[in-house]
């Protein structure tokens, strides 16, 4: 239970007067308030910080007493006994409180409820007005294989099991919610949501643009020259291409259809494009050798 | 308008000790819309996150509405900006592996 600068925390000196402090903590407020700061954890416990340290320092009695024990509580004996009278009349009161979801105000530090007891409320907490959970954010690590298809997941978060179905053509970095798997309401009120951001690996052969896929798919040189047909992979199995007379290295050839399927779209897919690279040969027989001279010659 | 999805007006006031008058300001102010269906008041429960964070800002930041309207159109910017940053982030990923 380290001691809490509740001055530093304001950056205030410990001579300020309300009116400092008040500025203060607002300016700070303004500046880590979780709803101005989404999915910033680090702004959170700032705010929390802050909110404690402005409870502390703004009520003159606390402020007394925590400029009296604060560094030394331990020894303060006189304190200790008035702590535990504190503790006993209001065991049982902490659950009562409301606050609002999205956040917890009142998750004050242990040093905090040492110093002032759990049951301590700011009064403008004290409604008992119904507020929805705080929302959860996770992230969900999958490879492009992986969403190619729709699929069920059982993930947990928080300690709760959720039966998941992603759906197929998720992109990498989308944030998907879930309502209400985020936590319970306050005073009965709705559940919060459960944010999920995808984190897609690929690592296939494929590159992967919107609903576009990309590949690449070398050619000999007779084939490029005189065409015919190759086989490739696609994203769900092999297809027979048609490679025209005189490919020249680097065309690009769109597969309709192909492609990644559309988030949410059933049945529509993007398209998939290959590229052409065609590979001189490294080698030639004398009599490959004699041919080329040949052909070099009709020209 | 499905009225299973409406939230009353004097619910909201209710349940978050606000006057009726804080509502019609949101409306004003375009930041809610209030339906009226037979004499009622309402709003779209889908907005009621959006109620609680413009609460919030207000009670806890002292912020006034025009304060409110322009957080929320710098929040949904960021939010705008961060999604672009994710899909470039995406095509940048798709060049570098040419190389």
């Amino acid at each position: 239970m380290a001691f809490i600068d509740y001055y530093k925390i304001l950056g205030v000196d410990k001579n300020a007067s309300e009116a400092e402090i008040k500025k203060a903590y607002r300016k700070l407020a303004r500046k880590y308030h979780p709803d101005l700061n989404p999915n910033d954890k680090e702004a959170e416990l700032k705010f929390k910080q802050l909110n404690e340290a402005n409870e502390v320092l703004s009520n003159s009695e606390f402020r007394q007493k925590y400029d009296k024990y604060g560094e030394h509580w331990k020894e303060g004996e006189a304190y200790e006994e008035a702590r535990r009278q504190q503790q006993q009349q209001q065991k049982g009161s902490r659950q009562q409180q409301a606050d609002f979801g999205g956040y917890d105000s009142r998750d004050y530090s242990d040093f905090f409820e040492s110093m002032f007891g759990s049951g301590f409320s700011d009064s403008r907490h004290r409604s008992h007005a119904r507020f929805r959970g705080q929302d959860y954010n996770a992230q969900l690590k999958l490879n492009l294989r992986d969403v190619y298809n729709a699929h069920k997941q059982v993930l947990t978060v928080n300690g709760k099991t959720i039966r998941l179905t992603i759906p197929s053509g998720v992109a990498n970095g989308q944030i998907i919610k879930i309502k209400g798997k985020g936590g319970k309401g306050i005073n009965g009120g709705p559940p919060g949501d459960l944010y999920i951001e995808f984190n897609i690996e690929n690592n296939t052969n494929f590159k992967r643009d919107g609903d576009n896929l990309y590949t690449d798919v070398n050619l000999d040189l007779y084939k490029a020259i005189l065409g015919g047909a190759v086989t490739i992979d696609t994203f769900d199995g092999k297809v027979k291409l048609t490679v025209k007379p005189l490919t020249q290295n680097g065309t690009k050839v769109k597969l309709k259809g192909k492609g990644f399927p559309k988030y949410k779209q059933e049945g529509q897919y993007g398209d998939l494009y290959v590229t052409f690279n065609v590979n001189l040969p490294s080698k030639l027989s004398k009599e490959e050798k004699e041919l080329f001279e040949k052909l070099s010659k009709l020209k | 308008m499905n009225q299973e999805n409406l939230v009353s007006l004097p619910v909201l006031c209710h349940h978050y000790k606000m006057e009726m008058s804080f509502f019609n300001d949101l409306n004003d102010y375009g930041l809610i819309e209030i339906y009226a269906l037979e004499e009622t008041y309402y709003v779209h429960k889908e907005r009621i996150v959006d109620i609680e964070k413009i609460i919030r800002l207000h009670q806890e930041l002292n912020l006034n509405l025009e304060g409110i309207d322009t957080v929320f159109n710098l929040l949904r910017r960021i939010e705008n900006l961060t999604s672009e940053i994710n899909s470039l982030k995406n095509r940048l990923h798709r060049f570098e592996g040419d190389q």
